[in-house]
């Protein structure tokens, strides 16, 4: 790596900068210089989500309302089918904790749209790296400020009567991550395509309602007619939710029967899916959405 | 001394539409380099070829000594861009921005710096570094374009359109930097402009038309080469001024923005025998000495202005022929 010039002190390279031009080699291409990129794409999202408060409060809002709004509101009714002592809004509290992530995570991926209006991305796609870098780059911020958004709905866990145990907050932090890494791959992938911005943001709110609604936030996986637990079973949310609400379960003192009626675990054709692979499920949707958005994004001039 | 740039029997096509038909030139190092033409001539397919954002459909190109299709990626860390469309990120600050930049382009660390007061210190914007992209005015923005495209120290430095939008006290101000730049940097520029003005700053200009280049030399040597004064006159009856000239003089005129214009020699010595000899009533009369108006207008027949006109028809036509794509 060439480099011509090596400041012994302050002074002097304000000198230099007042002086003669700098010398500056733009070394050639390697890995260490594309993980570089990767991290300054990242870094990017962090800088962008810190100066933009109203997003990570209006993000809020949603949950908020379907945790103690729609929560509370059908808690008295749904009762009658929760066994004494669980509170409804501790049953749908998991769910409703994937939708934080949901839209930060997709819209995350939104400003890939912006930035190729507003020209951004003509900067990143011109420059000597590879596109992976930018994408990979693109993916972990975004999976990195929805799991900020997911914690912050985290330390709301108290008012719905889930305990603030560490190792439960451990590990519903990671399958944020991870549902969030998922989450932002799918909008990567969609936005090397789309090109409009209202194309977006219409596409997308015609899939996160259904993939929310369908994964069984809201009601158990169980004695469902058949077409809807077929449904419930695509959805590649439920294999997030799930394990979620097995997470909290386990740490709340229920018995066992009440916990398998309410946390049945995803089944196909009666087969009890382990949690390790229900989350590897995501894992994998979430590298394979992410290759095709690398491969779209190879393509674009 | 080593070439900046080599074209050679350049062409580009999308789909039916020619957009640049064979052009041949070269950019020697240290050289400002313009193209000068309407919008559509093919300035700016030619300049996304020579940045490797497109590919053309013959012929070859090389910057900085490297072919732009072969060897993408060292063309790339050898050039500087600074599109028409500004592309920054109005959420950072002018530092992020550059600092973004750094991290893309694998500026060494130690180097940046140093280097990023240096260039911010060219363009007058040190000291307003600090503040978000978004509060700078559209010429601060475009000078922190030029610096950020600086910034990796490259060989070549296109601008695209450099001045384009802003207004004329910006436009001035932008060519103090960049002809400032060329007395400090070890660089090459080559830039498109359709400002006739403008182009007076380069080296050397090619003035481009319809995907070909009309005509490539100094601009001195460019205004030199047609000799004659520009006369427009503005009269009761324009048509029949035309014909009186044509059959008087031997003289060919054309009607350019409302006014008869055509070239003479000596053309203060010429108004007087127009004046006794013109049937028809003459309003006002302008002799100009050759400007690069006047060499487009000798090279392709029409004003810039008419050019750009007429591509503006075509495209028009193309778009109903075609329907929106």
């Amino acid at each position: 790596m060439a480099q011509d010039i090596a400041p012994q002190d302050t002074l002097e390279a304000e000198e230099l900068a007042l002086t003669a031009t700098i010398r500056v080699a733009v070394p050639e291409r390697s890995l260490r210089h594309d993980l570089r990129a990767v991290s300054m794409v990242w870094r990017r999202e962090l800088i962008r989500f810190r100066s933009d408060r109203l997003r990570a409060i209006t993000a809020l809002i949603q949950p908020v309302l379907f945790l103690f709004i729609l929560g509370t509101g059908l808690s008295r009714l749904a009762s009658h089918g929760l066994p004494a002592g669980v509170d409804f809004r501790t049953f749908i509290y998991p769910g409703v904790l994937a939708m934080s992530v949901l839209f930060t995570a997709i819209f995350s991926a939104a400003s890939i749209v912006w930035d190729r209006e507003f020209g951004f991305l003509r900067e990143m796609l011109v420059a000597p790296v590879r596109r992976w870098a930018i994408v990979v780059g693109k993916c972990l911020g975004g999976a990195t400020v929805a799991t900020f958004q997911g914690i912050i709905f985290l330390a709301l866990a108290g008012v719905a009567h889930v305990p603030y145990s560490p190792t439960l907050l451990l590990v519903l932090a990671g399958e944020l991550l991870l549902l969030s890494f998922t989450l932002t791959a799918f909008g990567v992938m969609m936005a090397a395509r789309i090109k409009q911005i209202q194309a977006f943001m219409a596409l997308t709110q015609m899939t996160v309602m259904p993939l929310f609604f369908l994964s069984g936030a809201l009601y158990p996986l169980n004695g469902l007619p058949g077409w809807l637990t077929v449904l419930t079973r695509i959805d590649p949310l439920t294999y997030v939710v799930s394990p979620m609400r097995d997470a909290v379960f386990s740490h709340l003192s229920v018995s066992p029967l009440a916990a398998a009626a309410l946390s049945p675990g995803i089944t196909w054709f009666g087969w009890v899916v382990p949690v390790g692979l229900s989350l590897t499920i995501v894992a994998v949707m979430g590298a394979a959405m992410l290759g095709i958005g690398i491969a779209e994004f190879r393509k674009t001039e | 001394m080593t070439k900046a740039i080599e074209v050679s029997k350049l062409t580009k096509s999308y789909g039916e539409i020619e957009a640049v038909r064979g052009i041949d030139f070269e950019v020697a190092a240290g050289e400002t380099f313009g193209f000068l033409g309407p919008n559509g001539a093919g300035k700016s397919t030619t300049i996304k070829i020579l940045c490797t954002l497109a590919e053309p459909t013959s012929g070859t190109a090389r910057v900085a000594g490297h072919d732009v299709v072969s060897e993408r990626d060292t063309v790339r860390r050898n050039i500087g861009l600074v599109f028409q469309e500004t592309t920054l990120d109005n959420y950072l600050t002018g530092e992020q921005n550059l600092r973004f930049h750094a991290d893309l382009y694998g500026v060494p660390k130690a180097a940046f710096a140093p280097r990023l007061r240096q260039v911010l210190e060219m363009v007058g914007l040190w000291d307003r570094r600090a503040s978000a992209v978004s509060t700078y005015s559209g010429g601060m923005q475009r000078r922190l374009e030029i610096a950020r495209g600086l910034l990796h120290a490259p060989r070549v430095l296109f601008l695209d359109e450099p001045t384009v939008g802003l207004d004329p006290q910006t436009r001035s101000s932008i060519w103090e930097y960049i002809n400032g730049l060329k007395k400090r940097e070890d660089i090459t520029i080559f830039l498109t402009t359709h400002y006739m003005d403008e182009a007076e700053n380069c080296d050397r200009i090619a003035i481009i038309d319809h995907g070909k280049i009309v005509a490539i030399d100094t601009p001195e040597a460019l205004k030199a080469s047609i000799g004659k004064d520009r006369v427009q006159i503005s009269t009761a009856d324009d048509e029949a001024a035309a014909r009186a000239l044509a059959e008087t003089f031997s003289i060919d005129s054309g009607l350019h923005e409302g006014l008869v214009t055509f070239s003479v020699e000596s053309g203060e010595h010429f108004v007087p025998r127009l004046f006794a000899s013109l049937p028809v009533a003459i309003r006002s009369v302008s002799v100009s000495r050759p400007s690069l108006d006047d060499v487009f207008m000798s090279y392709t027949g029409k004003t810039i202005r008419d050019a750009e006109a007429s591509v503006g028809d075509r495209n028009r036509r193309l778009a109903t022929r075609f329907g929106r794509r």
